[in-house]
């Protein structure tokens, strides 16, 4: 049996590959713990010529106003990710396992619904806040727009594996006398937690690398998250990267975090969100 | 709440692209269709009196004809090499964490690659020592659509691997087996046995690939800035920038129809691939 490839040329695609795929993110990594003199003449590759220090990170924390833009992301992103988490799984409940009138044509409209992009609601919902109580200039109007845009995705996904659950499980709490409420709190709710991890995982990162809608719906500037400040850095200090990446490495943090502690629920709400747009 | 937020919005943008309004949104000035027409006329938006074409519109069909493949190609290479070796997952891993990394802070990292000074800018410094002059990357037209699409697909490559090498493992051992037995090559068991099995999961990844070419955003955003001029545009952005800088909101709306107008084959494709899933259950 001719092999058309021989074992190391395999070992030095991958190996140059993967070293191709780390040495942008690492190039930041160094950049942002060199002094400022160091960072402006050479290249991250001195790494060993300088002292590496944590100076960066607290210029762009206080004067830079990143640790607030820190909490900023924390606001916005956690109640942006329960809220479609809690109304999805409960609407996925209604779906799944009551009945009501166009209860399947509605679901099809929802499935249709994930693919609307964001673009088509900008206008219409910022004359909405604006109109209603100014809910753009506080973290309302952002929260409604991720989970509103969140949801079809949530519905989707937990219907989808609510109906996989067992119907005898169902109706025998339903025998015991359980309201509707209860079976879904107490049998449905703790049987879906693979689901509703990957899913919360998904809508978390979504939220939190979110640029384009943080621009639209946060209108007050003492309210922005990371990425907006991360661009407004941008325009301040073009040149600086020692700044620019340690702003960065805030921003990518916690998301890399939640990779390495939850590798596998990660990748699955990533393949879970890949039929969003 | 999806009807006030989604819907309701939606078929708001599509009126609004009917007529010329003013920064209160509001539908006066019914136009017809002067909003696409303008668009089409707009050379920053398509201009296909020269070549290369260019405009906003010019530059997503461009990101579609290298992103799409480049992301499909790299994931499959790296799907079917990384399952030969030991160390599969630590590989993997490390394709993967960009997947992780905001579309903002993927901006910054690359553009300290494409940095045009030698001294600090990873890419010049190699053209650099390979005795090579310094190019401006981000900074000349011809060059900055596929520094991003680059970029792009150094973030993007983790998900197509993931999908691919999970669709690799399923095919049965013994398939592959039977056909080595047979006497066929490494290259015909790809060509002739595993493609085609993974014909679906690569439709599932080029959808999500097109999906994420139409709506890209933030790494231009952060990057270029739509430059140098306006030579980086893409819908995406030309919409922000109609909408929100140039007070043309119908304009604006124009470009977000056209944008749900290439999503709504995806959207079939969703709900038929939802009907026949549940005919099998």
């Amino acid at each position: 049996m001719v092999r058309w490839i021989t074992r190391s040329p395999v070992h030095i695609v991958l190996l140059a590959i993967a070293a191709l795929w780390l040495v942008p993110t690492v190039a930041l990594l160094v950049t942002s713990f060199r002094p400022r003199d160091d960072a402006l003449s050479t290249g991250w590759w001195h790494v060993f010529s300088s002292h590496l220090t944590l100076a960066n990170y607290s210029e762009v924390i206080h004067t830079g106003g990143m640790g607030h833009a820190f909490l900023n992301s924390l606001y916005i992103t956690i109640p942006a990710t329960i809220l479609p988490l809690a109304l999805g799984a409960m609407a996925a409940y209604a779906f799944a396992w009551t009945r009501f009138p166009f209860r399947d044509t509605t679901f099809l409209l929802i499935v249709a619904l994930m693919v609307v992009p964001v673009q088509t609601a900008f206008v219409p919902l910022l004359k909405f806040f604006r109109d209603h109580g100014h809910l753009n200039t506080e973290f309302y109007g952002i929260w409604l727009a991720h989970t509103a845009f969140g949801l079809p995705l949530a519905i989707f996904l937990f219907r989808n594996f609510f109906i996989t659950l067992p119907r005898d499980l169902i109706e025998a709490a339903r025998m015991d006398g359980a309201s509707e409420f209860a079976v879904f709190r107490r049998v449905v709710i703790p049987l879906s937690v693979p689901a509703l991890a990957s899913f919360g995982i998904f809508q978390f990162l979504w939220v939190w690398n979110d640029l384009l809608m943080a621009l639209i719906f946060v209108s007050d500037p003492s309210k922005q998250p990371m990425t907006v400040k991360i661009t407004q850095l941008l325009s301040t200090y073009a040149q600086e990267f020692h700044l620019l990446a340690a702003a960065s490495f805030l921003l990518m943090g916690v998301p890399l975090i939640v990779f390495f502690a939850l590798q596998r629920y990660f990748v699955q709400g990533l393949l879970a969100g890949s039929v969003k747009s | 709440m999806l009807g006030l937020f989604v819907v309701y919005p939606a078929y708001y943008t599509a009126r609004l692209a009917f007529y010329k309004s003013g920064y209160l949104y509001d539908f006066t000035n019914y136009v017809g269709l002067q909003n696409f027409r303008d668009l089409f006329q707009d050379k920053d938006f398509v201009d296909v009196s020269h070549f290369p074409p260019s405009g906003a519109l010019i530059n997503n069909i461009r990101w579609i004809i290298f992103y799409v493949p480049l992301c499909l190609i790299l994931g499959l290479a790296l799907a079917v090499l990384t399952i030969r070796v030991r160390y599969e997952s630590a590989v993997k891993s490390i394709i993967f964490i960009p997947m992780a990394i905001a579309a903002t802070a993927v901006g910054v990292i690359w553009l300290l690659v494409y940095s045009p000074n030698p001294d600090i800018g990873t890419l010049n410094a190699v053209i650099h020592a390979l005795g090579g002059n310094p190019v401006s990357w981000l900074g000349q037209e011809n060059t900055v659509n596929y520094a991003l699409i680059i970029a792009y697909v150094w973030a993007s490559t983790g998900f197509a691997m993931v999908v691919l090498s999970a669709a690799l493992k399923g095919i049965p051992t013994e398939i592959i087996e039977a056909a080595r037995v047979d006497g066929a090559g490494e290259w015909n068991i790809f060509r002739r046995i595993m493609l085609p099995m993974l014909s679906l999961p690569i439709s599932i990844v080029s959808v999500w690939l097109f999906i994420n070419v139409i709506k890209v955003f933030d790494i231009i955003y952060v990057m270029t800035d739509g430059g140098p001029g306006t030579s980086s545009r893409v819908i995406a952005y030309s919409m922000y920038k109609e909408t929100f800088y140039n007070a043309f909101p119908g304009k604006g709306a124009a470009i977000a129809v056209i944008m749900l107008l290439f999503l709504i084959p995806v959207m079939i494709l969703n709900i038929r691939r939802f009907k026949s899933e549940r005919v099998m259950t």
